[in-house]
């Protein structure tokens, strides 16, 4: 049992050295990354069925009883996140094969991406709030190089932008993790909970709330700390977008999740309001800064700023329905977008470009794609019977039961932004007639020879998925409400990680 | 020695603030790293500062006696530390090298030339 809560961290880790001793063999790293991800969607499964099956399991490191050892913990809401990251980095490692350049390849892309994943299932597992800053920061190190890695003056800038701002929430969450120690003496999550309600300057509690909500918003991209990420996840390759756009944000949602379910529960009221505002305000400006672009990947990288709204809309409402719906809707969207960016990248294979203003025509060419892109593209507009539709309406029956109906109008309107940005997209590069002069933009060398299979069929299998989630929206729902009611009552946790 | 320190934080945090908002990239790096060191002496601070207190138990015992200082503020400090020059190194070379490429020291110059 401790195995299970363990190999999500040393199997990327594993790959990940293994990787660094084979530096100059990119074939053998590529078979045994892609090993390694095949096993992280294994564990995942196989840990989400343990926990499905025998409720909450934890395991202390070095046999220290908590709260004084690190611990590891996995609830539903973990192992659902772990068993999407093992299925996203199998996918876009697969991807990678046939789009990663061969430089690229060459300075280190598959140890650094397997490093990346290792933090990000070391966040979702891990039940110690200082042990969370050391994978945020695992994941952000590595998160840095990829988005670097190249070198291109573009790159530089933006990359300068996103080290500088994550450093800076880093130090944020760095400051209240200490200052938690010192008004309680603990850092567990689970021994906070109990300790949180017995201190007695609970103002002091709520400005670390503050803290934290600010230090993981900047790294969810929340409204107003999100500027950072339109300018910097277009930069890099298509895989390296597609899988920051997967995962890191949803890190940063998952650790508001975290915090504001278990240790920050009573008397957060007035927080839970602030969070809806922001929620609406994410929304919007997300969904506007959208419409605005023409580049593609820009298009798609507000488009995240937009979606983590309804993340956080889930978390502000504080309801077992609204929270499920949060999870569902975090599942979704993780499928939905990564999905989109790969696509995107499928086009700029076909045509060299990622501008809409450029493309045209691909739906006579590639009538398939076309079909392809609009799975994705509708289910994240919200339209039945594909799975943005049960996410956007778990969320909305749960603000119309809380009566907020505010936050549900905005929810409503955003969703008709996206479908318009959406079909922006199917009219400039699907429908419209190729622009003159378009079909002579310079392929990439590195690339162009290998086969474009391994980039199609990490698309069909992301179709696929939403549709599924779609289709079989009943049990998956039973799965999050599940989720969400062991988050909205941490009694399992507790007992898992403190022995009863 | 808390009012010292903590006059020393402010001073900290006010000048990585300063560095950050230059449009310098050298300045920057210097700022962050000012940033660094004042929250770990937040934390060396809030962790309560003891003299003469190891957190050793005596022969014989199995707890420890009241006075200690406790160890964990230090260890956690010594972790970001760690993790703070891991970044901090990062960030030179990231800068270093879009200096290379770009000739500019200017954040300004350097975020509008690519657009």
């Amino acid at each position: 049992m401790d195995l299970l809560l363990v190999l999500p961290i040393v199997i990327p880790f594993g790959t990940a050295i293994v990787c660094l001793l084979l530096w100059d063999r990119v074939v053998w790293q590529q078979v045994i990354t892609l090993a390694g991800m095949a096993g992280l969607l294994v564990t995942g499964m196989v840990l989400l069925a343990t926990i499905s099956e025998d409720g909450v399991q934890a395991t202390q490191m070095g046999g220290w009883p908590a709260p004084f050892g690190i611990t590891l913990v996995a609830d539903l809401f973990s192992a659902i996140m772990v068993l999407i990251t093992g299925g996203m980095g199998f996918l876009v490692i697969l991807y990678s094969l046939s789009s990663m350049d061969r430089p690229r390849e060459r300075f280190g892309y598959y140890p650094l991406f397997s490093i990346m994943l290792m933090g990000v299932c070391g966040a979702f597992l891990t039940g110690d709030i200082f042990n969370l800053y050391v994978w945020f920061e695992v994941l952000l190190i590595s998160s840095f190089v990829l988005l670097a890695l190249g070198g291109e003056s573009a790159q530089l800038a933006s990359s300068i932008q996103y080290v500088t701002i994550n450093l800076l929430s880093s130090t944020i969450f760095l400051l209240a993790a200490g200052m938690l120690y010192a008004i309680t003496g603990t850092l567990n999550m689970a021994d906070l909970h109990q300790q949180i309600p017995a201190v007695e300057q609970q103002g002091i509690v709520l400005a670390l709330a503050m803290m934290l909500l600010v230090a993981f918003g900047i790294k969810a991209a929340i409204f107003p700390l999100f500027f950072w990420l339109p300018v910097s996840y277009h930069t890099p390759p298509i895989s390296v977008s597609a899988i920051f756009a997967a995962l890191l944000t949803k890190v940063g949602v998952y650790a508001l999740i975290r915090i504001f379910t278990l240790i920050f529960v009573q008397g957060m009221d007035g927080v839970h309001q602030l969070i809806l505002v922001i929620a609406a305000l994410t929304m919007i400006t997300g969904v506007f800064g959208a419409v605005a672009q023409y580049d593609l990947r820009s298009l798609l990288a507000f488009h995240i700023v937009s979606q983590i709204g309804y993340m956080l809309m889930g978390l502000g409402l504080f309801s077992s329905l609204a929270l499920a719906g949060a999870i569902y809707f975090m599942v979704h969207n993780i499928v939905a977008k990564a999905n989109l960016f790969l696509i995107s990248g499928v086009v700029n294979r076909l045509r060299h470009t990622y501008d809409l203003k450029k493309l045209g025509g691909l739906y006579r060419t590639q009538p398939a794609l076309g079909m392809l892109f609009l799975v994705p593209a509708l289910s994240l507009a919200g339209l039945p019977p594909l799975s943005g539709f049960w996410g956007k309406l778990m969320l909305i029956r749960a603000g119309l039961e809380a009566k907020d109906y505010l936050i549900v109008a905005a929810a409503l309107f955003v969703s008709l932004w996206t479908l318009y940005s959406m079909i922006k997209i199917w009219n400039e590069a699907f429908l419209k007639e190729q622009p003159e002069g378009a079909a002579s933009l310079a392929p990439d060398p590195d690339v162009e020879q290998r086969s474009i299979w391994f980039m199609l069929v990490p698309v069909i299998a992301l179709t696929a998925i939403t549709i599924v989630l779609g289709l079989a929206a009943e049990p998956v729902f039973h799965l999050m409400q599940r989720a969400a009611e062991q988050l909205l009552d941490p009694s399992e946790y507790l007992g898992a990680v403190l022995g009863s | 020695m808390e009012i010292v320190l903590a006059i020393v934080i402010g001073v900290l945090y006010g000048a990585g603030v300063y560095m950050i908002l230059r449009r310098s990239l050298f300045k920057l790096i210097l700022g962050l790293s000012l940033l660094g060191h004042a929250s770990n002496l937040v934390i060396f601070t809030v962790g309560r500062l003891t003299r003469n207190a190891p957190p050793l138990i005596p022969e014989g015992a199995y707890t420890l006696a009241a006075p200690y200082s406790d160890p964990l503020p230090q260890a956690l400090i010594l972790t970001a530390i760690v993790i703070g020059f891991g970044v901090q190194a990062f960030a030179i070379v990231l800068i270093k090298r879009a200096h290379r490429i770009t000739r500019v020291d200017d954040f300004d110059v350097l975020s509008t030339q690519q657009v």
